[in-house]
């Protein structure tokens, strides 16, 4: 499956259920309303995606998942849970 | 799947879906994602040119503020000098906001630096998924028929369009940081405008709102060291002091006459005929 973080790029992962869960946990971290908490779950997740192969910058295709930026804030992350969104219209 | 990417990944498909959505003709779709594709990779363009444009104004205002460090310092030690204590302090204030300042501009500039790189790494992949949408139009068009193509059309649409959203969110991102280095960039300007005092005299007299902002600033036990370290320094001052009531601007200016010119920084301290005792 082909993953990308915004702003930095996609990768492929092959372990679909590792990813859930990470993601699972990250999100929990984000309602506990701590933003270190918080960040050591994302980064976790992070790290977990950037373990995959790299695509190529040239590659067509798009994503099965999106993260929101590395740099996301714990603000960011719960407005984009509640449906407000990162991205300019 | 829900959590933070489920999320994320439906709206930037949505978003994507609906720019395919504005032609129905293949043709005009490749042309029309194109276009947009080139608008994009020009705005992206001018994104860095500002970031780099910041980044210039705030490594002119570290210079400024540099020299202004020296400054205050050279204008204590005069201060102190001819005995205008008060005065010395005033300068070594603001030596210190200065040099806090300094430390933020660091900082800041070093952001900006890192977020040029960023941008200029999103302009290349960006260009590179444009050159090979660009050479799949021409396949897509050559060898496909109308149903076909536009099936491969969104195939390759969608990584491009995905691509543009992702390099649009960094550029929000990045003008958003500059936005907030703009305005600290100004309240900087504002402390360089009031920041030297030309006329070591002029000060002396009358305290203006600067002054007791910087009093209330003051962590004044580093004032205080450094002024006790200046007046250790000029320890033999009392000969200094009448050199510059005479009109010296440099305290080395009017070295008297010693054996050989042995180079020193201060030869009024070095010159035995005015020791004092320490302290």
């Amino acid at each position: 499956m082909i993953v990308r973080i915004a702003t930095e790029g996609q990768y492929e992962i092959s372990d679909e259920q590792k990813l859930s869960e990470l993601d699972t946990a990250a999100v929990a971290a984000a309602e506990s309303g701590d933003e270190v908490t918080f960040h050591a779950a994302y980064d976790a997740l992070l790290a977990f995606v950037r373990s995959g192969a790299q695509l190529d910058a040239d590659h067509l295709g798009g994503s099965d998942l999106i993260l929101p930026p590395p740099d996301v804030t714990l603000a960011e992350a719960r407005a984009e849970f509640s449906g407000e969104g990162l991205l300019p219209n | 799947m829900p959590g933070i990417s489920g999320r994320m990944s439906t709206v930037v498909k949505s978003k994507i879906s609906r720019l395919l959505d504005k032609a129905e003709d293949p043709g005009e779709t490749l042309d029309y994602s194109y276009q947009k594709q080139l608008e994009q990779l020009q705005n992206v363009k001018r994104g860095i040119a500002d970031v780099v444009t910041a980044k210039k104004r705030l490594q002119a205002q570290e210079q400024t503020i540099q020299q202004q460090v020296v400054k205050l310092d050279t204008q204590a030690r005069q201060a102190l000098a001819v005995g205008q204590e008060d005065l010395a302090r005033t300068a070594l204030e603001r030596k210190n906001v200065a040099q806090t300042e300094l430390q933020t501009l660091d900082q800041q500039i070093q952001e900006l630096q890192q977020q040029q790189e960023n941008l200029t790494d999103s302009e290349q992949k960006l260009r590179s998924k444009i050159e090979a949408f660009r050479t799949k139009k021409e396949v897509i068009k050559a060898q496909y028929s109308a149903a076909e193509a536009q099936v491969r059309i969104s195939e390759a649409a969608t990584g491009v369009g995905e691509q543009m959203a992702d390099v649009g969110l960094a550029m929000q991102r990045a003008v958003d940081k500059t936005d907030q280095m703009k305005a600290r960039a100004n309240a900087v300007q504002e402390l360089e405008a009031a920041g030297t005092f030309d006329d070591l005299t002029a000060l002396g007299s009358g305290e203006d709102d600067i002054d007791r902002q910087l009093r209330e600033l003051s962590s004044s036990t580093a004032v205080d060291d450094e002024l006790a370290k200046m007046k250790a320094e000029l320890g033999g001052g009392a000969s200094t002091a009448g050199e510059l009531a005479a009109g010296s601007a440099e305290p080395t200016a009017e070295e008297p006459p010693s054996d050989q010119e042995s180079g020193s920084d201060a030869p009024s301290i070095e010159a035995p005929a005015f020791e004092e005792p320490e302290q």
